[in-house]
């Protein structure tokens, strides 16, 4: 294979990627806000469906992706309600909510099954920033809106989470809620609000896969994307950079896996959907037991901090408890 | 208790309002469900056979989820007490053999017991991590589910692939000998309604009579505490899992022999999650689950009937228990926020 050809399978494979890298940001911020929204596979779906009805029926793809984002919202809204106000478990609700929206999608969608219907404008080049070498032909050639819109989105998550007073904010609402709150910040209203923002960034995640990467509308259409958007976030070990660059290593490992699909015919491509599931599992286990620092204690000390830091991936502290006001 | 059949009544004006956005008469869904799900014998026995495993499920589930649990792993344990039933099952009558190696009841029961140990297996694997590898038990469970699934669709494409071609609608079904026996002519298997209800008997008597279900409660209540009053705190996640894995295992085994009498990829039906709901919706008491989940089995049943006479999508039946879940739960945290002013 020409060295240009798989610089175009995979700058195809990264632009595919888009929607997951919008569910993983907003399961991020979700997260890191202490709040689990475990709805993810069921919100992607059924906010696919309603981006894809809305644009359908006003003739507008933007109009499609306005719906899917308040849809979204309204979904986080259920979990924050009943997770930060009922302060019922966050697994509970998520869980139901994703069984829901799913089995809601395919119920209120079978009239809009596999017919056409509008989609995003098509790629295009962006130029100067295309000709760097090899950056260029794999980030900046291939992609659409939704595409650059997503490279946008990494950047600016991680300059809020890392560079602002509001990222500061956000991270100790999600790692020490009542030292936050002892600060003066609403922990309550925080969390609302960045459930909401990760809820509304999942239904723009649906409305990109049914009105782009994976257009129209389909029984279970975007299926398995959520669960793999919620491993995917763990694995990025809640670090939007992290998380973004897992997105789109799973859609270069999917888009190989097809390659390797023509080489190897015995196994199925859906034996290769369990990869990054495998993946999350092992990462895991070596980032959250102790023996890793075990194994780090081998190492020099100057070594030791520096690649702790970078392997670790300790879940926000906060995370799925509800925050109690004394 | 005003919140709770509040909540119980939004949810079923919530259910109207999506019925009628579909374009439907809530009244005439309500009598083709009816009629799907109890119309003839043969609709009563898919009711029936859909039951049975969910017992099962929802019985071992129990025990985790008092345990403080959440057990997202009973798919994929479902799904390898299944992958290990049908590997004793090829082991003692093999493909194109006219008889198998032992006498065809005694390969059945086999079959449900290394079902049982499958189960175990994958039970004790998301245990072991929950426990020694200190990952929430909610994503190693939802990993091995995936895992499972993988293992199975690579056997049914590999090793266990049908003569001639390969596909999703699963493995070479087994001799007729190796079936499960039915109720006359339906799909419900005596066996398996037998072993759900004893499953969940038992349950019920552990959870309320023995000291083995008080210590599982006082971890799921309070881990820490109960350690430090003594209780093997490890060891009793551990055999949450374990007994969750077996019935459900055992579930597996019994879609394989008794359902499908195949290997299929979704072998789980998502019975598992079905579960999951019933034993929520219950609030983890084993006593209401038998109702429950014969309401559940007969939704999923009935609302078959919904895409041949209406043209509507059978996940209505989904749709229903989803609602009914969510607004239990958000029911309970309004009686646990509001309630409690209301009495001072």
């Amino acid at each position: 294979m020409e060295f240009n050809q798989l610089l175009v399978i995979l700058a195809t494979a990264i632009a595919a990627a888009t929607p997951l890298v919008f569910a993983c940001i907003g399961e991020t911020i979700t997260e890191r806000a202490g709040v689990i929204n475990l709805s993810a596979e069921g919100t992607v779906m059924l906010c696919a469906m309603v981006g894809f009805v809305v644009a359908k029926a006003t003739e507008s793809v933007w109009l499609g992706f306005v719906g899917a984002t308040v849809i979204g919202a309204l979904i986080a809204l259920i979990v924050a309600y009943g997770t930060i106000t009922l302060k019922q478990s966050q697994i509970a609700i998520g869980f139901v909510l994703a069984l829901l929206c799913s089995d809601l999608s395919a119920y209120l969608g079978n009239p809009y099954v596999r017919i056409p219907g509008p989609t995003v404008p098509p790629a295009f080049p962006i130029p100067i920033l295309q000709d760097i070498p090899l950056i260029g032909p794999l980030f900046f050639r291939e992609g659409d809106v939704l595409v650059y819109a997503g490279y946008v989105l990494i950047a600016a998550t991680w300059v809020y989470f890392y560079r602002t007073r509001g990222g500061l904010t956000l991270r100790a609402v999600g790692e020490q809620p009542a030292a936050a709150f002892a600060r003066g910040h609403n922990v309550v209203a925080l969390r609302y609000a960045y459930t909401l923002i990760g809820g509304a960034l999942m239904g723009i995640a649906g409305a990109a896969f049914s009105l782009d990467f994976k257009a129209g509308w389909s029984y279970r259409h975007t299926a398995g994307y959520g669960w793999i958007a919620l491993a995917i976030v763990i694995f990025g070990g809640w670090n939007p950079l992290r998380a973004a660059l897992g997105a789109y290593l799973f859609g270069i490992l999917q888009s190989l896996a097809s390659v390797a699909q023509s080489a190897i015919p015995d196994v199925p491509t859906q034996a290769f959907t369990v990869a990054p599931f495998v993946l999350m599992i092992l990462v895991l286990v070596l980032t959250s037991g102790d023996w890793l620092d075990r194994l780090l204690s081998y190492l020099p000390v100057s070594a030791r901090r520096s690649l702790s830091r970078a392997l670790r991936t300790a879940p926000p502290a906060a995370l799925g408890r509800p925050f109690e006001q004394d | 208790m005003l919140y709770r059949v509040g909540a119980f009544v939004i949810s079923l004006v919530l259910i109207g309002l999506v019925v009628v956005l579909s374009g439907a008469s809530p009244i005439t869904v309500i009598g083709r469900m009816l009629s799907g799900a109890f119309g003839t014998a043969d609709q009563i026995g898919r009711v029936v056979a859909t039951l049975s495993p969910l017992l099962l499920c929802a019985a071992g589930l129990v025990y985790t989820f008092n345990a403080g649990l959440y057990n997202l792993g009973v798919e994929g344990q479902i799904t390898f007490g299944a992958i290990a039933a049908t590997l004793v099952l090829r082991l003692l009558h093999p493909e194109g053999a006219s008889a198998s190696l032992a006498p065809p009841p005694l390969t059945i029961a086999l079959a449900i017991v290394a079902g049982g140990i499958g189960g175990v297996l994958w039970g004790l694997l998301a245990g072991a991590l929950h426990v020694y590898g200190r990952i929430s038990e909610i994503f190693a469970g939802l990993g091995l589910n995936f895992a499972a699934t993988g293992i199975a669709i690579y056997l049914i494409f590999g090793p266990w692939k049908r003569p001639g071609v390969a596909s999703l609608s699963g493995t070479q079904p087994f001799d007729e000998s190796l079936w499960l026996g039915t109720f006359g002519q339906t799909e419900a298997t005596p066996v398996a309604l037998i072993l759900g209800l004893i499953a969940l008997a038992i349950t019920i008597v552990v959870m309320r009579n023995t000291y083995f279900g008080l210590r599982l409660r006082a971890v799921g209540k309070n881990l820490r505490a109960s350690y430090v009053l003594g209780v093997p705190a490890r060891r009793q996640l551990l055999s949450a899992f374990f007994i969750c894995g077996l019935f459900a295992g055992v579930a597996g085994a019994l879609q394989v022999v008794g359902v499908f009498h195949r290997l299929i990829p979704n072998i789980s039906s998502n019975l598992g999650f079905l579960g999951l709901l019933v034993v929520m919706l219950v609030n983890f008491d084993p006593r209401w689950i038998l109702p429950v989940a014969f309401f559940f089995s007969a939704l999923n049943i009935g609302s078959l009937q919904l895409p041949l006479s209406l043209g509507l999508e059978s996940s209505l039946s989904g749709v229903i228990q989803g609602l009914l879940v969510l607004f239990a739960l958000i029911g309970r945290g309004l009686a646990q926020r509001y309630g409690r002013k209301l009495e001072h």
